[in-house]
């Protein structure tokens, strides 16, 4: 089906809509993303629910015993009328993250390492390099979705997720990262853990990283993550193919 | 405790799931966090209704029945929602109705007879400190809840409850039109999605015309539909935000409804999404019962909605 030019408003039921700004992930979007945020907030005021921002589109949920669904559409399409990209708040808050990379904690450096035909050290050394940007939280509470990964250390979701994956554990999967705020199941590679707490029900504004914000992952020692708070305890290997 | 609180109940046994539930956790969602709130908004709505608290005054949700209480004090309660062979000390409980408990006397829930989940409001509130401004119980995020750590209710636990503002008045009951029976199928609307046209000619044919089956793959998260399968041009999609009824379809082609306890992004795509109250009749439905897809449009469903409303904020 042809699908009308973006942006575009799609219906999300009685009390939502999706504004889809993009086809495809890419790091401008964020600065679309967040001045489309900010204009909604101002727009629905003490109507709005949820903004729940990812990587090419909004979902904005309103309150439909204050506003109707097309009272909001029209203010979505006004705020659309006149966006302009936030290139100052778009940048976002720089994160740096501690993090321990070892085959204890990080039980699938040696797998990665394999399948992207590099050294154990050189796979450290790429994904602390780079910054990465927060393209979306979800999954669990402050679970950010980073990208995008060097494409030499592009490694897929394992085909058996592990039950418990501890929390704090740096992860990779496609071209994107992440690090698990808490104790959950999960598919992703395993390569680090570090000691931030990145979910804090006691933190003004609770998650350390926001859509936005950027990230990069500082390699420390054993005993500074330790130092830190971190637990040391190792993760459970992968049930995956070793491939030798 | 705080001195306008007081032990309203005591668990002698707190049966597979039952958990506390306000309207549900909100503007955080973009945190990862999840809405929550009453599965079945409708029967929660009507506990509060009937109890004469304010929309939103957090009621218990009690998941398959099995849960046993013991008044702590003379109380107020309302029970709406599934018939769980609930019974007042040895007789059987009126349910959709205000009634008065003494101190001592138990609530005592069964077996599903019809529908799944029950909820139990007691006049003034139950009481707990709201985490990320609400109360509602998520155990796979561990938040909410009487401990705000989301555990669900344990024996043993005493349950704090609120004090009302006035003394108990006549018995209320909910009119016969509003107390579904919840055995019976269920037609579910839907307002289609931006996706729609991505689902070929036949399988949109299949999806409002076929019956189909409440899979036992079926919690707070999301049900599973079970039928012919379903299919989408697309196959994937980038992830985004996902609204509360959504139905996607993964490449198995067997819908899931996400419900209140869903992830807050995927990236399936979507038949649309079950208007509330559809929703909250979905929660009601057991494993192996069916249901049919209707699609509605968005001014019905609104008009319907803001009708619900008006008669339990009455």
């Amino acid at each position: 089906m042809t699908h009308t030019a973006l942006p575009r408003l799609e219906s999300a039921g009685i009390d939502s809509w999706m504004v889809r700004l993009f086809e495809t992930i890419e790091e401008n979007n964020l600065l679309w993303l967040s001045a489309l945020t900010h204009d909604c907030e101002v727009a629905f005021g003490e109507a709005l629910v949820d903004l729940v921002p990812s990587y090419t589109t909004l979902l904005v949920t309103f309150d439909p015993l204050r506003i109707s669904s097309w009272e909001a559409r029209k203010r979505l399409a006004d705020v659309l009328h006149n966006l302009v990209p936030d290139d100052a708040g778009g940048e976002g808050e720089l994160h740096e993250i501690a993090t321990w990379y070892d085959t204890s904690v990080g039980p699938d450096l040696e797998r990665v390492a394999r399948l992207s035909d590099m050294s154990v050290e050189s796979v450290i050394k790429t994904h602390s390099f780079q910054e990465y940007r927060v393209f979306a939280l979800g999954f669990s509470p402050g679970f950010a979705f980073m990208g995008l990964l060097d494409e030499s250390l592009t490694c897929p979701r394992m085909n058996t997720p592990r039950q418990k994956v501890p929390a704090g554990s740096v992860a990779i999967a496609g071209q994107q990262t992440a690090a698990y705020p808490a104790v959950t199941p999960g598919g992703w590679n395993l390569i680090g853990r570090t000691a931030a707490r990145l979910f804090d029900r006691n933190r003004e504004g609770f998650s350390l990283l926001k859509v936005g914000d950027r990230v990069r992952f500082v390699s420390v020692d054993r005993q500074t993550f330790e130092s830190e708070g971190g637990d040391p305890a190792p993760a459970e290997p992968a049930k995956e193919e070793t491939g030798s | 405790m705080n001195p306008a609180t007081t032990y309203g109940f005591r668990v002698n046994r707190a049966g597979p799931l039952a958990l506390l539930q306000d309207a549900g956790r909100f503007g955080v969602r973009h945190l990862g966090v999840t809405q929550s709130g009453p599965a079945d908004l409708h029967a929660w709505a009507w506990a509060n209704q009937l109890a004469g608290n304010r929309w939103g005054s957090p009621v218990l949700e009690v998941t398959f029945g099995g849960l046993e209480l013991q008044a702590e004090c003379d109380l107020t309660i309302a029970v709406t929602g599934a018939d769980l062979s609930a019974k007042h000390d040895t007789q059987p409980l009126p349910m959709w109705l205000r009634i008065r408990i003494g101190k001592g006397e138990r609530i005592v829930f069964g077996a599903p007879a019809r529908g799944l989940r029950a909820y139990l409001a007691v006049a003034g509130g139950f009481s707990a400190e709201p985490v990320l401004g609400s109360v509602a119980c998520v155990v796979r995020e561990k938040l909410g809840g009487f401990d705000g750590q989301g555990q669900r209710l344990a024996e043993g636990d005493r349950l704090t409850v609120s004090m009302p503002d006035c003394a108990y008045t006549e018995a209320v009951e909910a009119p016969e039109s509003e107390q579904p029976d919840y055995s019976r199928p269920a037609v579910l609307d839907l307002l289609p999605g931006a996706q729609i046209a991505d689902f070929t000619g036949r399988s949109l044919y299949d999806a409002f015309n076929c019956e189909w089956r409440v899979d036992d793959r079926a919690d707070r998260m999301g049900v599973r539909l079970t039928g012919p399968a379903l299919h989408c041009r697309i196959g994937s999609m980038v992830s985004e935000g996902i609204s509360l009824g959504a139905v996607q379809v993964p490449p198995d082609g067997q819908p899931i409804a996400l419900l209140n306890d869903r992830q807050t992004i995927g990236g399936y795509p979507r038949l649309g999404n079950l208007t509330p109250l559809a929703a909250s009749r979905l929660a009601q439905c057991l494993p192996g019962q069916s249901v049919r897809l209707r699609p509605t449009g968005a001014e019905q469903a609104l008009r319907q909605h803001r009708a619900f409303i008006d008669q339990v904020q009455a």
